[in-house]
């Protein structure tokens, strides 16, 4: 057990577990989190989790876990571990099994005021269109050729199929595809879980959301990305579905036999890895990768769908309905990237396990409009909530690979959540403050419910106040769509 | 209170779920956790038409069994809409052979992404065999 006198105080806002706090550690890890925050995990296992990530072979500088830290499985959920490439390993349990689950923002110039006796309108529209819950089909559907080409091209493939725009892709993280992914990595059990599945939802914590621009707090950044207070926003989150999730499944199964045979020795078989130079990493990586253009198309079509819900309730009604892209993150992930260590810049695998990628200004990869401001970052709240709209900095590179917070975290079990609030009174009570709900499960969404996580602006003062993002704009959400 | 042969129960999990499953043998094992994820997910069942799969695994270990079944009735949910309520399983040297009765599903509301290993020990004891899983949702 990881207790608080175990950390050493970096500053209000960041702690560290020193290499030498256990013998199998391989590098320290950093913890930003104010106090207040600490607190709260030393009830479950997030720093245990930490611990035991930071025995991976080949791991370089630090294991980094953000504010909104909870225990998960293997590692702690919003942890960030980066591995030398290509000697050092990649853990599928490091990136989930919803691989790329990511939050996609779209703005628009549509005044909450002119709209507002629409909202219900727009909430039914948006369920309509968005297929979620639990073992529902998409409307899109794709035979496996098909598919192999979602694999291989993510949004260039929904952009084919005029699901997206080139500006969609422009302002998607790696333009929604990421290169070297390879179907035949991947099982044929996963190929029959995706196959009907794209342009849906899920069910659990994924959500979309139309949202109030409440407040901007810089202006150069908000104008950059089309955000003006007063207008609509929607948050698009969910991930790569039972196509990723079997992905995972596999090579946690198969790399059970891996570390053997590579002679590694873990604290959890859920940390399972193989060397990234390896056949089983290669494999992994590459079917990784498909997993992750899985994702990125999933979203694009629902994106589509978005803007289909939103033109039916508000053609002829005001000016202009236009949602346009604002950013596509993914927040579980593993990607080859080049960090500054120690002065020497390396090559490494960096794993994002619920943690953003938060570049900083100057990032050849980010639009031409965002060069100067950093990337764009979601922090989608609980529901009910705040979310917030953040940037990269200089700081995110230099001590967190490039990273920041994901969400609010949640801080109660949900078996707790269950027994404490009631679906259908929480779902009144969110009606009441000028929410409208369109939920599958209303016991899912007891689950879900605010007092299950932190509060989200705990942890985005304690990541702007650390120096690693940069508050663009606050959100409040008024309508939620939930399987 | 004296506690079942068999049976299951779930744990406090901030984010995720975790059930503990016991009873005499592995076999046994399987079952209750089997039964167990359904009752987590909850998941109802058709009372018609009745259908039967046999499933055959072979592990290295009783976590990698319990992880690779589990993990297929969760396939097979999805996959087929299909899922069990009567269950006909026997372990041998680590092979698992079961017959399983279920029905299509009429509904469930929680969705499962998987079953880990995350801190998985199938433990023995003089009252049988034990174990907690951890099913990310």
């Amino acid at each position: 057990m990881v207790s608080i006198k175990d950390l050493i105080k970096i500053s209000d806002f960041e702690w560290e577990i020193p290499k030498s706090f256990r013998q199998d550690m391989r590098v320290p890890v950093r913890i930003f989190a104010t106090r207040e925050l600490l607190e709260v995990v030393m009830d479950d296992k997030s720093l245990e989790q930490a611990v035991n990530t930071a025995t991976l072979p080949g791991l370089v500088g630090r294991v980094v876990v953000m504010p909104d830290m909870h225990q998960g499985y293997g590692f702690p959920i919003g942890g960030v571990a980066a591995t030398r490439y290509p000697e050092g390993v990649i853990s599928p349990g490091g990136i989930g099994y919803d691989i790329n689950c990511g939050v996609r923002l779209l703005g628009s110039q549509i005044e909450y005021e002119a709209v507002k006796d629409l909202l219900d309108s727009i909430a039914s529209a948006l369920n309509h269109y968005c297929p979620s819950g639990v073992g529902t089909t998409g409307h899109v559907k794709v035979d496996y050729a098909e598919l192999d080409r979602v694999c291989k091209e993510g949004s260039k493939w929904a952009l084919k199929k005029g699901f997206a725009t080139e500006a969609d892709l422009r302002r998607t993280e790696e333009g929604g595809c990421l290169e070297g992914a390879d179907p035949e990595c991947v099982s044929k059990k996963a190929k029959e879980r995706g196959r009907d599945q794209i342009g849906t939802l899920g069910a659990g914590n994924h959500f979309i959301e139309v949202d109030l621009i409440q407040q901007v707090f810089d202006n150069q950044a908000a104008s950059a990305m089309g955000l003006s207070e007063g207008c609509l926003a929607v948050q698009i989150h969910c991930g790569s579905r039972g196509f990723g999730h079997q992905i995972c499944t596999d090579y946690v199964q198969e790399f059970q036999g891996a570390v053997r045979r590579y002679n590694i020795h873990l604290p959890d078989r859920e940390l399972v890895c193989a060397p990234l130079d390896s056949p089983e990493g290669r494999s992994y990586l590459a079917a990784m990768r498909c997993a992750a253009n899985y994702a990125f198309a999933n979203r694009q079509v629902l994106a589509h769908a978005a803007r289909k819900a939103f033109e039916e309730v508000l053609a002829g009604k005001v000016s202009n309905w236009h949602l346009h892209q604002v950013y596509d993150i993914a927040h579980n992930m593993g990607k080859i990237e080049t960090h500054e260590i120690d002065g020497e810049k390396v090559t490494v695998c960096v794993h994002r396990k619920g943690a953003t990628r938060a570049f900083g200004p100057g990032f050849e990869g980010l639009p031409e409009e965002y060069r100067k401001i950093g990337q764009p970052v979601m922090v989608p709240g609980s529901m009910g909530t705040s979310s917030w709209v953040l940037v990269g900095t200089e700081d995110s590179m230099k001590r967190s690979f490039g990273s920041t917070c994901h969400g609010a975290g949640r801080v109660m079990s949900r078996a707790k959540a269950k027994k404490t609030v009631w679906g259908d009174r929480l779902k009144a009570e969110l009606e009441a403050s000028g929410i409208r709900v369109r939920a599958g499960s209303l016991s899912g969404l007891a689950e879900e419910a605010p007092q299950a996580y932190k509060d989200v602006d705990d942890v985005v003062t304690t990541v702007t106040g650390a120096g690693i993002a940069r508050k663009v704009a606050r959100l409040v959400p008024v309508a939620v769509i939930k399987g | 209170m004296q506690r079942q042969a068999a049976g299951y129960c779930e744990h406090e999990h901030t984010a995720d779920w975790e059930l503990e499953a016991w009873a005499p043998d592995l076999a046994g094992l399987l079952e209750q956790a089997a039964r167990g994820m359904y009752a987590l997910a909850g998941t109802q069942l058709h009372p018609q038409p009745r259908l039967q799969r046999d499933i055959h695994i072979a592990a290295d270990d009783p976590e990698s069994l319990l992880v690779m079944f589990l993990q297929e009735l969760l396939y097979l949910g999805e996959t087929e809409g299909v899922g069990f309520d009567d269950f006909e399983v026997k372990v041998k040297d680590l092979q698992l052979h079961a017959r399983l009765s279920g029905a299509p599903i009429r509904s469930q509301s929680k969705e499962i992404k998987a079953v880990t290993y995350h801190n998985l020990k199938v433990i023995e004891n003089e009252d049988g065999v034990r174990a907690r899983v951890v099913f990310d949702i």
